[in-house]
């Protein structure tokens, strides 16, 4: 190979020092160093990450990365978890992977997140892709088990099959049969989001030939007393997930699932407990000290046999967890798992006003008291106060993501009947490294004040039912230095702010903006001045130009892009530019 | 945090940027205001508008809540938002069922009753009960007749008459068997079967 011009180190040389350089960020700020850097990286860059399928066409992403094996891409806004985006929205994969089809021969990995994928598409990729390793699809929805059957039967190379929490068109089991006898490469396969049953001796004998298996994630159809098969066909696990937990007690059963359970030394993580009933859970006892993480928020069991079962797991540092464990059970997991570094704990009747559990902020001020490596949290519950935020904020200022969720709107201080401002205030003041937020509660002005003054790390920011004006939105848009994604949904911020701080919108990921007071003709304005935005306008009123330009908009969701404007639009969201004054006229 | 910053309502200094609002007529305030008569007026009805316009904290807070759009009317204080609380789809969809069932709201779970011999079926609502000896205390009463002793190594002992249950799975099952809160959730109809038919299942 020549030696570039002016180059110290000949191609090979930097090729090879970049190849350690897995990072995207790293390798961008690598491919700015100089032309020849920017054309060497670009030959040698191998995975891709695109946070908004929008944000760039596939096309270029082909044209600047011509040898790319791994691709992440997201699709639909956060809120679309909620049912806050309409059905065909878009974020449709088909235009990705029929030009990757082409342009990838050698595609290992696909992961999407949030995106519509067909049976025809899972069937290209199946057909494309010699080498194809990796397929994981996050809450994604449009395919069936036909496209599942086409991935099983013909990617003879495939290590992980993950579809969590995707809408599957579940038709038939009968997919899982489609991987031939001589396929072994199984590594981890997630299915938990099927509905119907698969056959299990296709699933038997699926996990008993692929001695690789990590992960095994099942349906909630499996019963319970398939599983020791399972497990003691695959005493290799690392993470597990059981089906439907319940059965009625029997002796051998449980002694059988029991020695299954002890019989892998490698297991570290469990999940799926669906509809689990006391009597079972001692089954894992014997594990319970290797565990470092456990998905019990399907499992319907009350605190005292929570209790139990967490009070075994000394080392464990991820919790998924029903409101069930209470008050005391947060005591106990405080008390006993010295790693814990992720906890989440969820409504077990979220619809209901009057608590059904006696879980209050103290579990979480337990937890932050005892836990000294707790950074992550996701917390629902039904009361909360400025005091027990500060002293979270002050027991862990190593707190990264903070999400809690007061489940009535506007909940105030339970103990002084004031806002939550000066509790998440210290949140925000303590915890320098925040990256993620969510606010609940009732909330002024002033959470947004001490937001973009405190909160410079953070990244994300989720809002509803909080605020009094247009002050809230400027002081986070213009405070939050790194803010990458902003999601508001109830809130009475408009015009003034967003246009004051039009330019921030650049340099972010994404704004979501619905039920609040954003004006159509806002909207436009922003379209027109800013051409490195695509602001869509969501409504399904019908068209915006048939209301006043005041009126405001049902849904806003704004994105940087270098693609421009899409046209798989739906006929309920229109793209605000240049052009739209002529085409909505 | 104690700094004492005001933030006069104005103050955002907006001559200093580019961007207006631009509008034909008077300034953003107004419009907002204004365009909430306009805006409610959209909605379904008009006890939406006022229940909003009730609820709203102050001038500014013009939000809508529940339905978005999709045509229902008036919520009351306590009613379900839309994508609230926070929870995805998925997970809601696991736990609707569980929810329903203790809540006791809705629709009610009704469940045909057959009985040898009789003339006719009946229908029972599952979740009026809330224990096996409740059901089958009701059933006895609805069908006149006695039930033996339930044991789980015996089944049904002291009677002709057996409940048995059709499973989601289209199996026919023993009643009793499996926890309450499971028996539900699977339970698609009962027959209440006598002497020959039960085949030996009165007594195991």
């Amino acid at each position: 190979m020549q030696k570039m011009a002016g180059s110290s180190f000949p191609e090979e040389v930097l090729e090879h020092v970049f190849s350690f350089i897995q990072d995207g960020k790293d390798r961008n700020v690598i491919s700015l160093v100089c032309k020849s850097w920017y054309e060497i990286e670009r030959w040698s860059r191998r995975r891709v990450f695109v946070g908004n399928c929008y944000a760039i066409s596939p096309r270029m992403v082909i044209r600047r990365f011509p040898e790319v094996r791994s691709v992440e891409l997201k699709g639909k806004p956060h809120f679309a978890d909620f049912s806050l985006v309409p059905d065909g929205w878009g974020g449709y994969v088909g235009p990705w992977i029929a030009a990757m089809a082409a342009a990838y021969p050698w595609l290992e990995e696909i992961r999407l997140k949030r995106m519509v994928v067909t049976d025809e598409g899972l069937e290209l990729i199946s057909k494309s892709f010699k080498n194809f390793k990796v397929l994981v699809l996050s809450s994604c929805e449009g395919f069936s088990t036909v496209g599942l059957a086409a991935i099983a039967a013909n990617c003879r190379n495939l290590r992980e099959l993950d579809l969590r929490e995707s809408e599957v068109e579940d038709l038939s089991g009968h997919w899982l049969s489609h991987f031939p006898d001589n396929y072994t490469s199984l590594v981890s396969l997630n299915i938990s989001c099927l509905t119907s049953e698969v056959s299990f001796s296709a699933l038997e004998r699926l996990v008993g030939r692929c001695p690789n298996l990590r992960t095994l994630r099942l349906n909630r159809a499996v019963p319970l007393d398939r599983l020791a098969n399972l497990l003691r066909r695959a005493p290799q696990l690392v993470e597990f997930g059981t089906g439907v937990y319940a059965s009625e007690l029997r002796p051998d059963v449980f002694s059988n699932l029991s020695g299954a359970f002890s019989g892998c030394k490698e297991l570290k993580g469990l999940s799926g407990f669906w509809d689990a009933v006391p009597v079972y859970v001692p089954a894992v006892y014997p594990i319970c000290s290797r565990l470092t993480s456990l998905n019990l928020s399907y499992a319907t069991i009350q605190s005292p046999d929570l209790i139990k079962l967490v009070s075994q797991c000394q080392n464990l540092q991820r919790l998924w967890v029903l409101d069930y464990i209470e008050d005391t059970g947060l005591d106990a997991l405080a008390a006993s798992c010295k790693d814990l570094r992720e906890l989440r704990v969820f409504p077990s009747d979220p619809y209901e006003a009057e608590p059904n559990v006696s879980l209050s902020e103290q579990g979480l001020v337990s937890v932050s008291a005892g836990c000294p490596k707790l950074q992550s949290v996701l917390y629902f519950c039904r009361q909360m106060s400025n005091a027990a935020l500060r002293t979270i904020a002050r027991n862990r200022p190593n707190m990264t993501r903070f999400r809690l969720c007061i489940i009535e709107p506007r909940t105030p201080d339970y103990v002084t009947l004031q806002p939550l401002d000066a509790g998440f205030g210290a949140i925000v003041e303590h915890c320098k490294d925040l990256q993620r937020l969510s606010l609940s509660g009732l909330l002024t002005d002033r959470v947004f004040e001490y937001i973009g003054t405190f909160a410079k790390k953070l990244e994300m920011l989720s809002v509803a039912f909080a605020g009094e004006s247009d002050l809230g939105l400027h002081h986070v848009l213009s405070g939050c230095e790194n803010l990458r994604k902003l999601e508001i949904r109830d809130c009475p911020f408009g015009d003034k702010a967003l246009l004051a701080n039009a330019a921030k919108l650049e340099t972010m990921r994404s704004l979501w903006m619905s039920s609040c007071c954003v004006s159509f003709g806002a909207c436009k304005l922003l379209g027109q001045k800013m051409p490195r935005l695509n602001v869509e306008v969501i409504d399904e009123r019908g068209p915006p130009d048939s209301r006043p330009e005041s009126c405001h908009v049902e849904k806003l969701y704004i994105y940087r892009t270098v693609a421009g404007p899409r046209f798989d639009m739906p006929p309920f969201v229109w793209t605000m530019d240049e052009d739209s004054e002529l085409r909505l006229s | 945090m104690a700094r004492a910053v005001s933030y006069g309502g104005d103050d955002l200094n907006l001559e200093a940027t580019e961007l207006r609002l631009g509008l034909p007529g008077s300034d953003g305030h107004e419009k907002q205001s204004s365009s909430a008569t306009v805006r409610s007026n959209k909605r379904a009805s008009p006890d939406v508008a006022e229940d909003q316009s009730a609820r709203t904290k102050s001038n500014n807070s013009i939000v809508s809540d529940a339905g978005n759009g999709d045509g229902d009317s008036a919520p009351p204080a306590k009613a379900q938002v839309v994508g609230w609380p926070p929870i995805r789809s998925f997970r809601r969809n696991s736990f609707h069922g569980q929810a329903k069932k203790t809540e006791g709201d809705g629709a009610g779970m009704y469940v045909k009753v057959s009985m040898d011999g009789a003339p006719y079926l009946r229908k029972v609502d599952l979740k009026v009960y809330k224990s096996y000896p409740d059901l089958l205390k009701a059933l006895e009463h609805m069908f006149k007749f006695t039930i033996g002793e339930y044991s789980e190594r015996e089944g049904y002992d002291g009677s002709e008459y057996v409940p048995t249950y059709e499973d989601k799975e289209g199996d026919w099952m023993l009643v009793g068997d499996v926890p309450w809160d499971m028996f539900i959730s699977s339970c698609k109809r009962l027959r209440i079967m006598k002497g020959s038919e039960t085949g030996g299942l009165g007594c195991l």
